[in-house]
């Protein structure tokens, strides 16, 4: 068992002679390279050196291997026990073809690592089929040589870490010794082939005690693991050199997991000489690349996380949520619909606790989106996020509710189904194509109070105003719904960015002058997003507190969730906006969401600080007055 | 189809009226930014007829005095703007004239659709398995089919 270890780890050579053979990989030669570069530096011993920089994995242990027996070579001309060992099999072997020879021995390394076992098998078949004249020779260098390895044995022994071993070790090795002069003393006598084999068996011997040996070593390696955990950060020559040949995945991933790894105790990981930042862009690099991200965005996403975290983040984000579907509570009972579902083969589940409407579907046989239930209007198929923004601005009934960029209907009719069909819903979108599903969706559902518009949110408080609560699901990049739609993750740049935040940041001052402070049971306003940078969430929510003092956040009266950031890389937002909620696909399941919601306090806006406050108050002051005109003429 | 009974009537217009407050408030929404409203029952055809849409089905049913209920193996043909063959009727209302609108149920009493019956009940029973009973008009089918035309 210990060999075959030993062969699937392959036997490392001295540095040069891999490059030479060319055995080494190129990732290892890589790192070799950098070995060599680091060497050079003063202040710290080869091995020490070596060790400490090494690079993970199985590669490690072979490059500290090859350590060792560049020691060992530097320090006696004969090379290390385990080496010699195997050449001698192998030669033993070898020696029917004629190609036996001290001096080949270095060429034949690659070989006699790599077919350990086989020139076992060989040898024994040798034994019975040897002749006595190549035999003698044979033997007789195999005798020298054996004494020879036995002395190396001992030196390697000299040079090993572990202490107590070395005693036992040693003790196996003189016996061996003693036996070795025997045999060369009652060479004549005994047959070849016995004293073949029991020189043979020796050697396995020996080799399964220094696989143990070194088996031991290992462990005690992991367990140091902690105390000097190997990685090197490539250096831009690698990455040059990594960007000519087709990418690598598993090296790419490997080298997130060993930069996180280090990230996560930088001050006892880290490679002096470099910097947390250079390890950042490096894992923002492959990450970009791993995920297939642009850097841009990989790298807003990143700062929301501490770095493991991110990476469920972004793991999350390649797999998709369940389908889950919310009961039209105009036309039916959950309990009656789930009887109906699972009745056509459906399985499904509630979907939490938090909601009293909601259904995960699991499987089902037939298309959920065309069963005859989905068609009579007994269920939306909707995000169970896109519950929330509802639930948190809960309607009431005979309200007038606006919701403002509304297609296709679905948190629409969640509203309607709210208000029990009563008072009235504006459901506005700036998508005539889109609106076409949003109508549909609202006579599917049967909802008959809702008045469907084509303008621009940002007209609305011209259009209408004086309503009870607005909702406000505002466009966005959608970086909370990347499991649903990937291209995102390439499509956004820093344009389209500040192009959404500036429309966000005017609709939702629109949204809060539409809504009349005054309202007996309302006067509220939630902004919701369906996506998870900051830009979108908290600066826009923080933008309208300083421009509208005249509202305040509340509670969203949902009870899971995050809070929202009070204060993000350096900006300090408002103290209240711990009051708003951030939903996550790793924590939560559901898509990536912000929601916030604000009470208006009063119509008029007590002008800020800033110039501006004046001419706004003077613009929106203005508004009250069509509205109650608006008013009047209704009733 | 058949003169409303005085309660209909009522509620009717008591659904009309409740419309009209809604329609008062969307004055405010200009002619072309205006998508709908309330609940479209239906449109009128060039020649000035009325077609009753597949919107209009929550109302239609909830007043109806001829209902048939179909099986579950006939429900999916229904919904797909098939007519309905004998074979798939699981139960009508006795008496139903022939080329009387009918309301469609499936056997949930959801209601799926509407149609005209092609015979009278009594009719019916002589007929073989495939022939047709109730000649499609609408079914909820249309939500998805005809979703861009529909409104």
């Amino acid at each position: 068992m210990g060999r075959r270890a030993q062969n699937k780890q392959g036997v490392p050579l001295p540095l040069d002679q891999e490059k030479r053979t060319g055995k080494v990989t190129e990732k290892l030669n890589k790192q070799l390279r950098n070995n060599i570069v680091k060497n050079s530096k003063p202040g710290k011993s080869t091995r020490k050196s070596l060790e400490d920089k090494g690079s993970s994995g199985g590669s490690k242990r072979k490059r500290e291997k090859e350590t060792d027996n560049s020691i060992a070579i530097t320090k006696s001309r004969k090379s290390s026990a385990v080496l010699k060992t195997k050449k001698d099999l192998f030669e033993d072997s070898d020696l029917d073809q004629g190609t036996g020879g001290p001096e080949s021995g270095w060429d034949n390394m690659e070989m006699a690592s790599e077919d350990g076992e086989d020139s076992d098998i060989s040898m024994g078949s040798y034994e019975g089929t040897s002749d006595s004249d190549e035999d003698e020779d044979d033997s007789k260098e195999l005798a020298a040589r054996s004494s020879d390895f036995l002395f190396d044995k001992d030196e390697v022994n000299s040079h090993s870490d572990s202490s107590d071993e070395d005693s036992a070790e040693e003790d196996s090795t003189e016996e061996e010794e003693e036996e070795g002069e025997e045999e060369e003393e009652e060479f004549g006598e005994l047959g070849d082939i016995e004293k073949k084999s029991r020189k043979l068996e020796k050697l396995q011997k020996l080799e399964a005690t220094l696989a143990e040996e070194e088996q031991r070593d290992m462990i005690e390696r992991n367990e140091q693991e902690e105390d000097f955990f190997e990685f090197t950060l490539p250096t831009e020559e690698d990455l040059a050199r990594e960007a000519e040949s087709p990418p690598d995945l598993n090296v790419v991933q490997q080298r997130i997991q060993d930069v996180v790894h280090v990230l996560n105790s930088f001050s006892q990981l880290r490679e002096s000489n470099r910097s947390r930042s250079e390890y950042m862009n490096q894992l923002t690099r492959d990450m970009a690349f791993y995920y297939g991200y642009s850097e841009f965005l990989l790298e807003k996403l990143m700062q929301l996380f501490p770095v493991s975290e991110a990476i469920e983040f972004f793991e999350a984000n390649e797999v998709p949520r369940p389908v889950t579907i919310r009961t039209n509570t105009l036309k039916t009972r959950r309990r009656d619909l789930a009887q109906a579902l699972i009745n056509r083969g459906v399985n499904l589940d509630v979907i939490g606790k938090w909601s009293k409407v909601g259904l995960t579907i699991y499987d089902s046989p037939v298309p959920i989106g065309a069963t005859p239930e989905y068609m009579a209007g007994h269920y939306m198929i909707q995000a169970a996020s896109s519950f929330l923004p509802v639930m948190a601005l809960s309607p009431q009934p005979h309200e007038r509710v606006l919701d403002m960029s509304s297609a296709p209907g679905g948190k629409t009719t969640h509203c309607a189904a709210l208000m029990r069909n009563t008072g009235v819903i504006f459901a506005n979108d700036a998508n005539k194509e889109r609106e076409k599903a949003l109508v549909a969706n609202i006579h599917r559902l049967g909802v008959s109070n809702a008045v469907v518009c084509n303008y621009d949110g940002r007209e609305f408080p011209k259009v209408m105003g004086g309503f009870d609560r607005v909702l406000l699901d505002a466009p966005c990049s959608g970086t909370g719904v990347i499991s649903k739609d990937a291209s995102v993750k390439v499509n956004k740049t820093e344009q389209d960015f500040n192009m959404l935040t500036h429309l966000q940041k005017e609709l939702i001052l629109s949204a809060i002058d539409s809504v009349d402070a005054n309202s007996k049971t309302g006067g509220y306003i939630v902004y919701s997003t369906c996506s998870v940078t900051v830009d979108e969430d908290e600066s826009v929510v923080d933008y309208a507190l300083r421009k509208r003092p005249n509202v305040k956040l509340v509670d969203t009266g949902l009870d899971f969730g995050r809070e929202g950031f009070s204060k993000f890389r350096g900006k300090a937002f408002h103290p209240s906006l711990s009051l708003t909620r951030r939903f996550f696909a790793h924590t939560h399941n559901m898509d990536g969401f912000y929601v916030a919601k604000f009470k208006k306090l009063s119509n008029k806006i007590t002008s800020p600080s800033g110039e501006n406050g004046s001419t706004e108050a003077r613009s929106t002051g203005g508004e009250p007055k069509p509205k109650k005109s608006k008013k009047k003429r209704s009733d | 189809m058949r003169p409303l009974t005085d309660e209909e009537t009522k509620t009717f217009f008591e659904k009309l009226s409740k419309y009209e407050a809604i329609m008062r408030q969307a004055t405010s929404i200009g002619r072309t930014n205006l998508i709908s409203l309330g609940i479209c029952f239906g449109k009128f055809t060039k020649s000035g007829k009325f077609r009753l849409h597949i919107t209009a089905l929550p109302y239609l049913a909830q007043y109806a005095t001829y209902k048939i209920w179909i099986k579950p193996n006939g429900e999916m043909s229904f919904l797909y703007g098939n007519n309905v063959a004998k074979a798939h009727v699981k139960r009508a209302t006795d008496d139903t004239p022939e080329h009387q609108g009918v309301v469609i149920y499936n056997s949930n009493d959801i209601p799926l659709g509407f149609g005209v019956t092609a015979r009278s009940t009594v009719d019916t029973r002589k007929l073989d398995p495939s022939a047709i009973v109730v000649f499609h008009q609408s079914d909820v089918g249309e939500y998805l089919r005809d979703e861009d035309t529909l409104f």
